[in-house]
């Protein structure tokens, strides 16, 4: 069981608000992603459910017990670090086994457990070692060991793909989201890259201010933002959000529109522009246009190649049943507005 | 960029290195050769550097006199014991100040510093008359209190600068992990610690070695230091400087021995912090 209920959740240090009031429900099982940019208050919630914060009110309730006021070690829950935080001075054995010493685990059960998380996690090969002994990905390793070896109720992982470069970055990703397939534990995971949260979670969280602005699976939130918010933090490269002129015509105060949901010509079209820049990919080509329909470059991508360069005349369409609408609060608007004109 | 480091300037460096060097090594070098003179060549004047009869002389006469052995040992309890109390109160300290530190954390490291500041002797009709209350007079429990508590301050910030450069995160991880208090630190804070704590002990046992006011104030002859057995070769009939060098340079060889060896160490923990 991995639930995970939290109830008004506060969190003030002195006068600064950093979570000002929340209610999340985890179920068991879930992959869970805490996504916002920085200072959004997506660390500090995970350390307040670990407990290695108090709350200032409200409750945490995992498994339908109240942890709110229960020492990090009681909750059952296990976490990775962004920094892995292994003990420098123990073996990577010592390390993974640590836990479960402190646990009063008896030596051959915790030999059985640490050589079997090391052989899962391609480790027995460094079991001796200490932690400045290993590269990035095998610290990762051996912090997720350390986490797996107890068989928490929940994990819990801050930004820990973050001090690691891009293509290990990929690896080590697959390798999280095939662990919560073959445990199916509750996991909860932060990250301010929403790549990492789209490919991975079964349920997005997204937080600004300590607020949550959207919870939904990772395609409700790409097909139906709930704000301007969302619509611009969800999806790579950004949605294009257009106000005044544009928008009016959808009957809106902000209109968005998704830089793969608009149709690229050079000979004609709704909008007229200039490329600024162009990045060839070959699977993919990324425009930022130059329109006087908008003040900032607009972003559009075409599937494979696209031969236009920099200087050259494009025309933007979007794609009518694509296109957000968005109110003048910036919350979403339901249909998708028949373009006037 | 990285610095231009002439040739000729490093020399100069070096020699001034050198000459600040021997500046502060002469005192003991000074003391070292005057132990190996006679007493009339010790106060010759103009006074003579090496070419003087060497004699053993001064240091078989003080071993007669005087027990050399029973104040060494005496140095030993002192400094291992003020230490070693030093680091219990201190452990715990510095880490709380460390790791859950408060608004008021800055002023209360300052404040235990500025009892520092106080002159030893403004405190010691007080504590001379406690020690008689308490009947601690030339005892090594007394000097050990006494020592350990002017010696606490250091022993606190020493160890709250180094426990400062430990991720806190480590300690969460301890604590997710399920330790407890006492095993968060007994087992992940102290190993991690350990170059900290080994230099913070040099430097305390060297300055409870060296304490002569407190040592000299409050001890006869039971409790006694080699900071009295130095003291005892300056008589009311004069002073006897090669017997007072000898008895010196005896007092400070086994620290002067320790920190030789230890030397590395001690510069570590001393410019600890100061670069990362």
């Amino acid at each position: 069981m991995g639930q995970i209920h939290l109830e008004k959740v506060r969190k003030a240090f002195g006068d600064v608000v950093i979570i000002p009031e929340l209610d999340l429900q985890i179920e068991d099982g879930e992959f869970v992603v805490f996504v916002g940019p920085s200072g959004c208050g997506k660390s500090t919630l995970l350390r307040l459910i670990a407990g290695l914060e108090d709350v200032t009110g409200g409750k945490i309730v995992i498994d339908g017990k109240d942890a709110t006021t229960l020492p990090p070690a009681k909750r059952g829950l296990a976490m990775v670090f962004q920094s892995y935080a292994l003990y420098p001075h123990m073996s990577v054995r010592k390390n993974i086994a640590f836990p479960l010493k402190m646990a009063g685990m008896d030596k051959a059960e915790i030999d059985k457990r640490v050589d079997y998380a090391a052989k899962t996690l391609n480790l027995d090969n460094y079991i001796d070692r200490r932690p400045g002994q290993l590269s990035g990905g095998q610290r990762q390793r051996v912090a997720i060991g350390r986490a797996i070896v107890r068989e928490p109720e929940a994990f819990l992982f801050d930004e820990p793909l973050s001090n690691l470069d891009a293509a290990l970055r990929v690896g080590m990703r697959l390798e999280i989201s095939e662990l919560h397939q073959r445990l199916k534990t509750t996991m909860i995971y932060v990250t301010h890259d929403q790549v990492e949260a789209m490919t991975m979670a079964d349920k997005i969280v997204v937080l600004r201010a300590g607020n949550i602005e959207q919870v939904g699976s990772p395609l409700e939130l790409y097909l139906h933002p709930r704000n301007t918010f969302v619509a611009g933090f969800i999806g790579s490269p950004k949605m294009n959000l257009l106000g005044g002129n544009e928008a009016a015509k959808y009957q809106a105060a902000t209109m968005g529109v998704r830089p793969e949901h608009i149709r690229l010509s050079t000979a004609d079209g709704a909008w007229k522009g200039t490329v600024k820049v162009s990045e060839h990919l070959g699977s993919d080509t990324f425009l930022h246009v130059e329109s006087p329909v908008h003040d900032e470059p607009l972003t559009v991508r075409a599937g494979g190649e696209f031969p236009v360069h920099a200087g050259d005349v494009v025309y933007l369409t979007p794609e009518p049943d694509k296109v957000h609408r968005f109110d003048d609060k910036g919350l979403a608007m339901k249909g998708n507005g028949r373009a006037i004109g | 960029m990285a610095r231009n480091v002439t040739k000729g300037r490093k020399i100069g460096t070096t020699i001034l290195a050198w000459f600040v060097g021997l500046v502060i090594f002469f005192p003991i070098l000074w003391t070292f050769l005057t132990s190996f003179k006679t007493e009339l060549q010790a106060i010759s004047i103009p006074p003579v550097f090496v070419g003087f009869d060497w004699t053993l002389e001064n240091y078989a006469t003080i071993q007669t006199q005087s027990n050399y052995f029973h104040f060494m040992a005496n140095s030993i309890y002192l400094s291992l014991g003020s230490t070693a109390l030093g680091l219990i109160f201190a452990i715990p300290a510095a880490w709380a100040m460390a790791f859950s530190p408060t608004k008021r954390t800055k002023d209360v490291l300052l404040w235990m510093l500025s009892t520092k500041m106080l002159p030893a002797v403004g405190v010691l009709i007080p504590v001379y008359l406690m020690f008689i209350r308490f009947g601690l007079l030339d005892s090594r429990l007394g000097l050990i209190v006494v020592l350990f508590l002017i010696n606490l301050p250091i022993i606190v910030w020493m160890l709250y600068t180094y426990f400062k450069e430990i991720p806190g995160e480590i300690l969460e991880a301890a604590r997710m992990d399920g330790a407890s208090l006492r095993k968060e630190i007994t087992q992940v804070l102290a190993p991690m610690a350990v170059p900290g704590i080994a230099s913070t002990i040099l430097l305390n046992v060297i300055l409870s070695w060296n304490e002569a006011f407190w040592t000299l104030n409050l001890t006869t002859s039971n409790a006694a230091p080699l900071t009295a057995f130095i003291a005892s070769f300056s008589s009311p009939q004069g002073n006897f400087y090669a017997k007072l060098s000898a008895a010196s340079m005896l007092a400070i060889a086994p620290i002067l021995i320790v920190g030789w060896f230890s030397q590395k160490q001690l510069v570590r923990g001393l410019t600890f912090g100061a670069v990362k």
